[in-house]
């Protein structure tokens, strides 16, 4: 029996768009909470730590798919409808970003305090010892961690086939109804595709890991 | 301030106004009746020292002595617990209001009395993101305003100085212990502090590297007129450079004197052992 990978092109196709779309516009919006509430539960100014904290305290105890449900079935309830794509983006963006503040704050204190300490001695300004000393050693320690979560990331938009948004996970269920008896194949070139962009993902972060630690 | 105890009055030998400096003028640094508070830990225990302008200074003693900490809080690193550092007659740590009343210095007066002070590390903490030529034009460039062209001019300048001239574009990670020390040297020296603190500059070092370091240090103290603190445990070195040496233990000073007066006539107990585990 031959497998009709052929057949099923157009629709895996369209699912990796969608889901490439979503997991593009996810990091977007979970490294932007990242460095907002990193930077901020570093801050000096309290209620920007509280805030910092609150945000990644209650979005990292939050079960993705849950949120993902009260993004997109709740919310219309308060008068917010959100389209299925940026349902799942926001969702998304806002479990993630709570690990990824996480793994900047980490960064951040990782820096050895003598950093610190001789930017304060060649008089630098507070801003400049955090942006010219502070940040470019830390983002070198938060690659790896950050290539690890992004991968996550990527497998999680996933979910998003549980609000009905047509992403490859979606695509191939549809498949597998038509072509019942190809199950295996089916799942296995699921496997396969979401492998491969994942790949993309880590080979992206190892050579930005080789640009920022140049001077190891 | 407390009044002086029992205790301090005995140990310390020579009240600072009886301390006659080989420099004239007015003093650059003033520490009057400083202490420092670690928790529970008072690691100064109330300290008078002046340093003038152009001297020389070498401060020997015990670890946990705490000439480290003495060094920290005129680099602002540390706020001295109760009273004051003067530097040219101003506080460094407090400041006037318009109504002329002291209160806590803030982030703008404290950078601009730092601008007077420079100081090189233990542990070096050169920039290792960035080349060495990059970690001694920095500063110049942004918190000096020199352009690019000047600030490395400048940087050569130091660098030649210290004897790296052709190590421009290596990373820190590329340099032996020696080296890093050096360009550490180069990018304070650069800023042209009025005076500059050498925290234990060769204690992380490799014994064979502490002699290319201090032969640096050397030179400089013979060039230039600006005033240091050397903060050491290589007594041959603080008696060959400094004007002065105070000794100091347990968070006090207990003799100070020439460095012959020092290492030749110790007076006090503390300071002749002290003296005894370097020979």
């Amino acid at each position: 029996m031959s497998v009709p990978w052929l057949d099923w092109l157009p629709l895996l196709g369209e699912g990796t768009l969608i889901t490439i779309k979503i997991a593009l516009l996810s990091i977007a919006v979970a490294l932007c909470l990242s460095a907002l509430a990193g930077l901020g539960s570093t801050s000096p100014i309290i209620i920007i730590r509280i805030a910092s904290r609150t945000y990644i305290e209650l979005f990292r105890a939050c079960s993705l798919l849950v949120l993902l449900f009260w993004v997109y079935f709740a919310l219309p309830f308060v008068g917010v409808e959100l389209s299925k794509l940026w349902a799942g983006v926001l969702a998304i963006g806002l479990n993630i970003g709570a690990y990824g503040a996480e793994i900047v704050r980490s960064a951040i204190f990782a820096v050895p305090k003598g950093q610190y300490e001789a930017s304060l001695a060649l008089n630098l300004t507070p801003t400049e010892r955090t942006w010219k000393i502070i940040i470019p050693q830390a983002v070198a320690r938060m690659i790896p961690p950050m290539s690890n979560l992004l991968i996550e990331l990527l497998k999680s938009t996933s979910l998003v086939y549980f609000i009905t948004l047509s992403d490859l996970t979606y695509e191939a269920m549809i498949i597998r109804n038509n072509y019942y008896s190809y199950t295996p194949y089916i799942f296995a070139l699921l496997l396969g595709i979401y492998f491969v962009l994942s790949s993309s993902i880590s080979i992206t972060m190892r050579i930005l890991e080789r640009k920022f630690t140049a001077w190891r | 301030m407390s009044e002086p105890t029992a205790e301090t009055k005995s140990v310390m030998t020579l009240p600072r106004e009886e301390v006659v400096s080989p420099l004239t003028g007015e003093p650059i640094v003033q520490y009057q009746g400083v202490t420092k508070t670690f928790g529970d830990l008072e690691v100064i225990k109330g300290i008078d020292l002046a340093l003038y302008p152009g001297e020389k200074m070498a401060l020997i003693g015990p670890s946990g002595s705490g000439k480290t900490t003495l060094g920290r809080m005129l680099m602002t690193l540390e706020e001295p617990t109760t009273g004051t550092i003067l530097i040219d007659g101003e506080p460094l740590w407090q400041m006037k209001t318009s109504s002329g009343k002291l209160v806590r210095a803030n982030e703008k007066h404290l950078r601009r009395m730092r601008q007077k002070i420079g100081m090189v590390f233990q542990h070096f903490n050169l920039f290792p993101h960035l080349s060495v030529l990059r970690n001694v034009t920095l500063a110049p460039m942004s918190v000096l305003g020199l352009s690019k062209e000047e600030a490395y001019q400048r940087a050569v300048e130091m660098l030649t100085k210290v004897g790296l001239q052709d190590k421009l574009g290596e990373y820190p990670s590329r340099l032996s212990g020696g080296q890093k020390q050096r360009v550490a040297i180069a990018r304070a020296l650069v800023m042209q502090p009025k005076v500059m603190v050498f925290d234990e500059v060769t204690s992380a070092l490799d014994p064979e590297l502490v002699g290319e370091v201090l032969e640096v240090i050397k030179e400089i103290a013979i060039d230039s007129d600006m005033a240091m603190m050397l903060i050491t445990h290589e007594m041959d070195f603080a008696r060959d450079i400094a004007d002065r040496v105070i000794f100091g233990a347990e968070g006090r000073i207990v003799e100070q004197g020439s460095p012959e007066a020092i290492f030749e006539q110790p007076e006090s107990e503390r300071l002749q052992s002290f003296l005894k585990r370097f020979r």
